[in-house]
């Protein structure tokens, strides 16, 4: 090769690359076409309502089902705007839905009782191993669904049909619970209470890659993996039909990456943003930045069988310790509102049931210390890695140091797999982070697990019988309504033990492009799809 | 040459066995219950858990877990992820895209990597050396995720010229992604060629082909040239196997659905049949590059025999 050729070819790949690059300008992005959106979700676990407990699942079949109730976008509130026509019980355990007729598959199978009894079913059946399986706890013959515990492997359980579950006729599903549950009503609108066609008893891994739902959307093709899910609207919906086209679901594993392509015009909806780039976001995109309250709540547990922190006055002092409009606007660039609360003011008590508990008094926390006999030895804080929670971890424990005179601090930082596991088996020796969401609007949801005498997110291994007791009395209470006022007692008197800080609340924090119009995300991160309008 | 490479094949196939295991043992001793993680703060029932840890043999000893895995990989089955997608259709998907964004990077690597070494090096201490020592020094100092977001956010973002993000456009989408990726070994091979072939340049064996009276273009062309790439070619061929491994930043910034991505989600997730069975395919990978420079030497090099 002489020199001059070389040259030659190293002149050609330079302008193949600048042409490459000049001509490139209408194929950068598939901008949706026409009246179709697109929506940023990460790669979902399952596209089966039963198994699909995590935000990305769940994003998608909100828009290719229609549930038996709806929440309301802004108030959160039950709504009978779905297929349930009514729930009605006069012991608050047998209920008795009555289904609106004309709902249908998008297959063209009308959605009837029978179509709920197969999910519900499908979700309870042990050896599916759905992660909604917990969701059917409640209904009467679910222990039965289960493979006994130390079985052969491969044994099946007794029954394949929950007692509980019968159809009455086409129309009516009459539900019998193990115990009276006035919430029921209210958990019908969540993901796991979908109804299934026949289509999913045939070919379930089928059927996963393209469900078959009755809602506003239906599946256009399959499920991309880690590229796109399609959908088009479902022009034979009863409900509110669609405005826009169709959406697609483009799935990304990086966040900013996604934000990316939303400046770049590629990409309509997001419901979250990389906490970095929210500062940013929010002066940038003007209008197109979308801000609503989520129902994540993030708090301080302590481990009460540590006899360090066995005293409330200590609990309580050190939330009173803490700053935490100054973390908020420090760290989190607002992306998180103060809790006084364990529920979140939407559901449950209004106002400030926290009181001074909850607020920042550096003085009377260093004196309810005092009082309480002070704090020796090294505090450890415990938290999960690699979620970006060392940060704000680290900012608590520079106040708890600062404002009560704690000189050792140490942070004990695992995976999120080991953090549980020594939850689980208590081994944590001090405040540890977690959060939680709620699936459903109702305190019972926030409640229950965390607070209930050996519930099974209560890492605290708190214990009162008074707050088991109204529980108790909130799940047989007559209505929805009063039930959610024992669980108002309830909530007051687990803030009155204090076996946690509330911290704060998550704030959604989206954009949008400019296409698109009157996009509402509401408190579980669901975004009302049927309503978007597309210019 | 024929008995050379069925020797080397067959070396492969402890090989296979030893990573395996390896890769096995280390996903195994990764504390915490992947099941339990599996459903964030959210308890599942426990019916749930004891079902998948039964379906997911996690239950069984090291070995036996091992030899299960053996077993149904002996059958063609490359067991499936926690999420119930077999392994098989994982790497289906997947290997193609990190395939592509390899194959572009190669091309850039050894097309633009090439040319500017050996023109710096026939063109010492011209502005066109210069340019290459400080464009490559430069590039090298750069983090491949700045790269990446950065030609992500003014040739993608503003610009408008490259897709931003996906493989919606084809081979198009690859080109920024397989800049960037090649970047860093593009620098390598353009320095490596430059120094390569510069020293033998100056050696005795040119300047006796010079003396013979042969054209320049020759004396470059098969004297020079083919000597100073045996450095090089041995840094291309481990380079294509550290190209499909070494993607996961890449990918995860041009959002490429390749296994770099997979495999960082799948070690998180514990996900072992998935990790063995990508991280297996990989070492596959490496074994073949290596034998095939292995063999080129033969070629580039006539005094190296096999036999």
């Amino acid at each position: 090769m002489s020199l001059r050729s070389i040259r030659w070819t190293a002149g050609v790949a330079v302008l193949a690359l600048a042409l490459a690059g000049c001509t490139g300008g209408g194929g950068g992005g598939q901008a949706a076409s026409g009246k179709d959106i697109s929506v940023y979700i990460c790669e979902p676990q399952s596209l089966i309502p039963q198994n699909a407990t995590e935000v990305c699942g769940a994003e998608v079949l909100a828009a290719l089902f229609e549930p038996l109730v709806n929440y309301n976008a802004k108030s959160s509130k039950m709504e009978m705007t779905g297929v349930a026509k009514s729930i009605d019980s006069t012991d608050e355990k047998t209920w008795t839905i009555k289904l609106k007729d004309g709902y249908k598959f998008s297959n063209g199978e009308p959605v009837d009782a029978a179509s709920f009894a197969r999910g519900w079913n499908a979700g309870a059946y042990g050896p599916n191993a759905y992660q909604g399986a917990s969701f059917f706890e409640r209904f009467q013959g679910y222990d039965d669904m289960q493979v006994p515990k130390g079985a052969k492997p491969g044994t099946k359980p007794k029954a394949s049909q929950l007692s509980g579950l019968k159809v009455i006729d086409p129309l009516t599903l009459q539900v019998t619970l193990s115990a009276p549950f006035s919430q029921f009503p209210v958990e019908l609108g969540y993901t796991a209470f979908y109804p299934l066609p026949r289509a999913y008893e045939s070919d379930p891994k089928k059927f996963n890659e393209a469900p078959i739902g009755n809602g506003a959307f239906r599946m256009n093709g399959t499920w991309k993996h880690n590229e796109q899910i399609a959908t088009t609207r479902n022009d034979a919906f009863p409900g509110g039909k669609a405005k826009v086209g169709g959406v697609a679901f483009k799935i990304y594993s990086n966040i900013n990456t996604a934000y990316n392509d939303l400046l770049a015009g590629n990409l309509d909806i997001m419901d979250a943003l990389p906490p970095e780039r929210v500062a940013d976001a929010r002066g940038q995109l003007g209008d197109r930045f979308i801000e609503a309250p989520s129902s994540q709540f993030n708090y301080l547990g302590f481990p009460m069988y540590d006899k360090r922190f066995g005293n409330p006055d200590v609990r309580k002092a050190f939330s009173m310790a803490i700053d935490r409009d100054a973390i908020i606007k420090a760290i989190f660039n607002g992306a998180y509102t103060p809790a006084a609360s364990l529920v979140t003011p939407m559901f449950g008590n209004s106002g400030n049931p926290c009181g001074e508990t909850c607020t920042f008094n550096p003085a009377k926390a260093k004196q309810l210390l005092a009082q309480a006999g002070g704090f020796t030895g090294t505090l450890d804080m415990w938290f999960n890695s690699g979620a970006g929670h060392d940060k704000w971890v680290e900012a608590v424990a520079n106040q708890l140091r600062q404002n009560l005179g704690i000189t050792d601090v140490r942070f004990h930082s695992l995976d999120f797999a080991q953090y549980l596991g020594k939850l689980e088996a208590d081994q944590i020796t001090g405040p540890f982070r977690l959060g939680w969401v709620a699936d459903y609007p109702s305190s019972q949801d926030y409640l229950q697990p965390l607070y209930a005498t050996g519930a099974s997110s209560n890492f605290f291994e708190y214990s009162n019988k008074k707050v088991d007791a109204l529980l108790a009395e909130g799940d047989r209470a007559p209505s929805v309504e009063a039930g959610q006022t024992k669980y108002n007692e309830a909530e007051q008197q687990i803030l009155a033990d204090f076996p946690n800080i509330p911290l704060w609340f998550q704030k959604i924090q989206g954009a949008r492009s400019d296409r698109v119009q009157n996009v509402q995300i509401d408190v579980f991160t669901r975004i009302h799809l049927a309503d978007v309008t597309v210019k | 040459m024929g008995r050379y490479v069925l020797r080397r094949l067959l070396q492969a196939v402890p090989v296979f066995i030893g990573t395996t295991f390896l890769i096995f043992a280390l996903v195994f001793a990764i504390p915490g219950d992947p099941i339990r993680a599996l459903s964030g703060d959210r308890p599942v029932s426990p019916g749930t858990v004891a079902a998948l840890r039964a379906e997911y043999h996690l239950d069984d000893p090291l070995l036996v877990q091992y030899g299960k895995y053996m077993v149904g990989l002996a059958h063609g089955d490359f067991g499936k992820s926690f999420t119930g997608r077999p392994v098989s259709s994982i790497m289906a998907e997947r290997f193609p895209v990190t395939i592509r964004l390899a194959l572009v990077a190669f091309v850039f690597e050894l097309v633009i990597g090439l040319l500017a070494g050996i023109v710096a090096a026939l063109r010492r201490r011209s502005f066109a050396d210069t340019l290459v020592l400080v464009t490559t020094t430069l590039i090298v100092s750069i983090p491949v995720f700045v790269l990446g977001f950065t030609l992500q956010l003014l040739l993608g973002v503003k610009a408008g010229w490259f897709p931003v993000a996906g493989t919606a456009d084809g081979w198009y989408s690859y080109l920024l992604p397989g800049l960037v990726l090649a970047a860093l070994s593009l620098a390598s091979v353009a320095r490596l060629t430059r120094t390569s072939l510069v020293e033998n340049l100056r050696s005795d064996y040119v300047r006796t082909a010079t003396a013979k009276g042969l054209s320049r273009r020759r004396v470059v062309g098969r004297h020079a040239l083919r000597n100073s790439l045996i450095p090089v070619v041995t840094y291309l061929g481990i380079d294509l196997g550290s190209l499909m491994a070494g993607a996961i930043v890449t990918e995860g910034i041009f959002n490429l659905p390749g296994i770099g991505q997979q495999v960082y989600l799948s070690v998180r997730n514990q996900e072992g049949p998935v990790v063995v069975g990508i991280v297996t395919a990989l070492v596959l990978v490496f074994i073949v590059a290596n034998l095939v420079v292995d063999v080129l030497y033969a070629v580039l090099d006539p005094r190296i025999r096999y036999e």
